[in-house]
């Protein structure tokens, strides 16, 4: 209770929108909006970064033979692009929305941390410089993949120190930002919202933060043992002194199974906020929302070696990760059928961000299909490594996660900027994207399915005609992401004024409680009971 | 108004299927005419061993379940989409939010489709974990970046690696189109060989970094892991000698892409005879030959074997 009087006496006195002018703003940025926004435009460097590396893998992939790069380069390509896209681009990206719309949905004037907040952030562009430094060290950027996999990650030349500082770097920043997201909602809430009035968006991350607070130190300490078998002679991962290379993978997943829902939850959430507001009914079952998705961060603790079924793993553990594996698909199933109910007998409209949210569903429900066949252990003998697997998690991931990701900056700008954006062209970047990211990922099934391993730089002539079909959607999506930029940046230059504070006419929460534009402080006052029930809506 | 904007979408879904199908007509004629075409590559092999083609049925039964459930989800969502939209008129019913009934529904119903599809998976899984009764041992030593091939009772063994028209086609700027290479990047010098109907168990280990042996026609993919031994197994179709081709799954390092597999499927007697000439080989190269396994990258290469691309059914090979 004494955060809330706490603030309101700390409103008495400060200033609207009082803040830092110039460098001093961002440098010592203590406010969740700036830092959120912060946040959201580095994702957004990363994501063009991690897409330009990607172009450059669909530009070798084009047709057989090599025609650009050595093969090292190309490993450490799709090793970067994979490191940048999901430290830099998707994570940032969460932690930004969440910087911006959990005080505002839950009634708080803040996070609950600013300074820790800043801190988190700041880490982040000298973690990344320090990766993509490694581009210019001897011996190249790391190649041994994302997985970074002894023995063959201990090959990588002067990069090897500087990845695992920079993992050990971006660790931290995802502990300290998710300890913020914790506190914040488990203290700051104002009085009447309860847990089960939260909107989604809020309890996904709740959750998500629980996940990386358990799960990125154990990345940490796994890179460790990584650092001390490469400098110090210790044998964790090398069956000479007694170790064993599988437990690197053990342990990795053990990180990395929870990492993916870490990347895909708060997907979930504002999914969860979008359909029903364009659909103009409440969310379908709520708390079975609520419910599935812990049961979701739950299993995600017992899945991971489905990552590693070709290791040679006794029978008995194979048959459990298989079943723990399919379990999922439950909550998961509950997910989508009630995101259908939501708009069953609803009353829809499709602007971009429900554009965004039904490509998701569609989508995404294709990469959960193929997520349940690899969890099929002896189907999974035939996809494991294959352009199947890069298929199924590109499909979580990009009409997944990044979906998700832009339909809520397309839902929740006009409510951070005070400007409508163009609705016309984000639609031509919605059509765009979602017909290209169809075009480069669908024939990956293909090819995965035909016996085209993953990571190789160059493949049999038999494989040349998908590829081609692939590296098209490829350089087509890129490009259209440029789009995405424009319509932001034309939207806060030059877009037309909002003045209600509900943009969307279905929208409930508490964020559209508050003016629009969101006032730098966001819940000064913690709003009356009435307000919060109106705005829980369920 | 509303009935425009209705008739619309399909004109526009129109629109891009001519867009696509004229783009794939563009792509088919812009593609160097190559002898195989590639679209027709869509699906898992049904491979030449019982297991591959168990492995295909129980892909092929999850991916129709998975179909027939996406044909009913997707349904109800397209369906949800032309029908409540709010220009046609559709008034949102707000008290729709909950139904015990549904959900409990739509819990169940999924937990029996997962149990219809794990049990025959299981089965499958208890069949290939069985490595039993083999009949010859090979061990399979993964390197960066080749295969070692050790045949435990014959005492026969040698280094197979990526055939040399691949290698210096794959070079960088090497003005060769891979599409005039036979079997670009799948060949091999020196393939492994193997009998028809009997129980081939592999021991997979790793001399450097971790590789994978998989051979989709067998439905075999395994981990070589440095300091461990894994243990895979297959058995060819009596009727189904011939060449198989496969690469290395697992990253493992500059040359991962180019690391393929080739084995070489005869008949027992084809076999038999085959062992006996590299055994008198070995005897008449007996000095030189003498590279242990331990010293697997020093290894002196084998000739090129051109005969490994002449089809399944091919004479003794000519290496040598």
């Amino acid at each position: 209770m004494a955060e809330h009087s706490n603030a309101a006496s700390h409103a008495d006195h400060d200033h609207h929108d009082h803040k830092p002018h110039g460098w001093r703003r961002w440098v010592f940025a203590t406010n969740h909006k700036d830092i959120g926004t912060m946040y959201l435009i580095f994702a957004c460097t990363m994501f063009f970064i991690g897409g330009f590396m990607a172009m450059l893998i669909r530009l070798e992939l084009f047709k057989p033979g090599m025609q650009f790069f050595d093969p090292q380069f190309f490993n450490s390509m799709t090793t970067m692009h994979a490191l940048i896209m999901i430290f830099g681009a998707v994570m940032p990206a969460w932690t930004g929305l969440a910087n911006w719309m959990i005080p505002m949905q839950v009634g708080a004037p803040d996070m609950a941390l600013p300074r820790l907040n800043n801190f988190s952030f700041w880490i982040l562009p000298f973690a990344f410089t320090l990766l993509i430094g490694t581009l210019f060290v001897p011996g190249g950027a790391p190649a041994g993949g994302w997985t970074m996999y002894p023995p063959l990650v201990l090959q990588n030349g002067a990069s090897f120190p500087m990845l695992i500082f920079a993992v050990h770097m971006m660790g931290a920043s995802s502990i300290l930002g998710a300890i913020n997201v914790v506190v914040t909602i488990m203290n700051m809430r104002a009085p009447g919202m309860t847990l089960l009035r939260m909107p989604l968006f809020t309890w996904t991350w709740l959750i998500t933060a629980y996940l990386l607070i358990a799960v990125m130190p154990v990345l940490a300490g796994a890179v460790t043992m990584l650092l001390t078998d490469h400098f110090f002679g210790t044998t964790f991962f090398t069956a000479a002194g007694g170790g064993d290379p599988v437990m690197f993978q053990h342990i990795f997943w053990f990180f990395g199974h929870p990492e993916v829902y870490i990347l895909i939850l708060p997907a979930f959430g504002i999914v969860s906020e979008i359909i029903p507001t364009f659909s103009r009914k409440p969310l379908f079952g709520y708390e079975a929302m609520v419910y599935a998705t812990a049961s979701i961060a739950f299993l995600s603790f017992i899945v991971w070696a489905h990552h590693m079924f070709t290791v040679g793993m006794p029978l008995a553990a194979q048959l459990f990760f298989m079943l723990s594996t399919m379990l999922i698909a439950v909550p998961t199933g509950v997910k989508v059928f009630n995101w259908t109910a939501t708009m069953w007998k609803g009353s829809l409209t499709f602007e971009p961000p429900m554009l965004f949210a039904l490509a998701f569903l569609f989508l995404f429900s294709i990469g959960g299909f193929s997520g349940l066949m690899l969890g099929i252990v002896p189907a999974d003998y035939q996809y494991q490594d294959t352009y199947f697997v890069v298929a199924h998690f590109h499909y979580v991931l990009v009409p997944g996660a990044i979906f998700a990701i832009m339909g809520g900056v397309y839902y929740w700008l006009p409510k951070w900027v005070g400007n409508m954006y163009d609705m016309t062209l984000a639609k031509w970047h919605f059509w765009l994207s979602t017909i290209f990211v169809n075009v480069l990922f669908f024939p990956q099934h293909f090819l995965g399915l035909a016996g085209m391993p993953r990571r190789i730089p160059d493949y049999a002539v038999q494989f040349t005609d998908w590829n081609m079909v692939s590296s098209i959607g490829g350089f087509g999506f890129g490009l259209s992401q440029l789009l995405f930029v424009y319509v932001i940046v034309k939207c806060v230059w030059s877009g037309k004024r909002v003045e209600t504070g509900r943009v969307w006419e279905g929208a409930h929460g508490l964020e559209w409680e508050l003016p629009t534009p969101a006032p730098y402080h966001s819940w000064t006052e913690a709003p009356s009971d009435s307000i919060i029930a109106k705005g829980a809506a369920h | 108004m509303s009935r425009n904007k209705v008739a619309m979408m399909p004109m526009i879904r129109l629109n891009f299927a001519r867009l696509a199908a004229l783009l794939a007509a563009a792509l088919a004629l812009s593609a160097p005419a190559h002898a195989e075409s590639g679209w027709g590559l869509l699906n898992m092999t049904k491979g030449v061993t019982a297991i591959s083609r168990r492995v295909y049925d129980l892909h092929m039964e999850i991916f129709e379940i998975c179909v027939a459930i996406a044909i009913v989800v997707f349904g109800v969502m397209i369906w949800s989409i032309v029908k409540f939209r709010k220009s046609k008129g559709a008034v949102a019913d707000t008290t729709l939010v909950h139904s015990t009934r549904v959900e409990v529904m739509w819990t169940a119903i999924p937990v029996v489709i997962l149990i219809v599809m794990a049990v025959p998976a299981a089965r499958t899984l208890v069949v290939i974990e069985d490595t039993t009764n083999t009949q010859l041992s090979i061990k399979v030593t993964g390197f960066q970046w080749g295969w070692q091939y050790d045949y435990l009772d014959q005492g026969v063994s040698f280094i197979s690696r990526l055939d040399r028209q691949s290698d210096a086609a794959r070079a960088l700027g090497s003005g060769t189109d891979p599409n005039t290479i036979e079997h670009y990047l799948l060949n091999v010098d020196h393939p492994l060989v193997v009998p028809v109907g009997t129980k081939v168990r592999l021991l997979l280990t790793g001399a450097d970094v971790i590789h994978s042996w998989w051979v989709p026609d067998f439905g075999v993919k395994k981990d070589a892991i440095p300091g461990f031994v894994n243990e895979a197994w297959f058995n060819v179709d009596t009727d189904r000698p011939g060449l198989y081709r496969g690469q290395c799954a697992e990253l493992c390092g500059r040359d991962h892409g180019f690391m393929p597999i080739v084995v070489d499927v005869r008949s027992k007697e084809d076999f038999a005879a085959w062992v006996k000439d590299e055994l008198a080989q070995k005897q008449a190269t007996a000095p030189a030959a003498q590279a242990p396994a331990a010293s697997t990258a020093a290894a002196p290469a084998p000739a090129p074997a051109a005969s490994t691309a002449t089809g399944p059914g091919a004479a003794a090979p000519a290496a040598g």
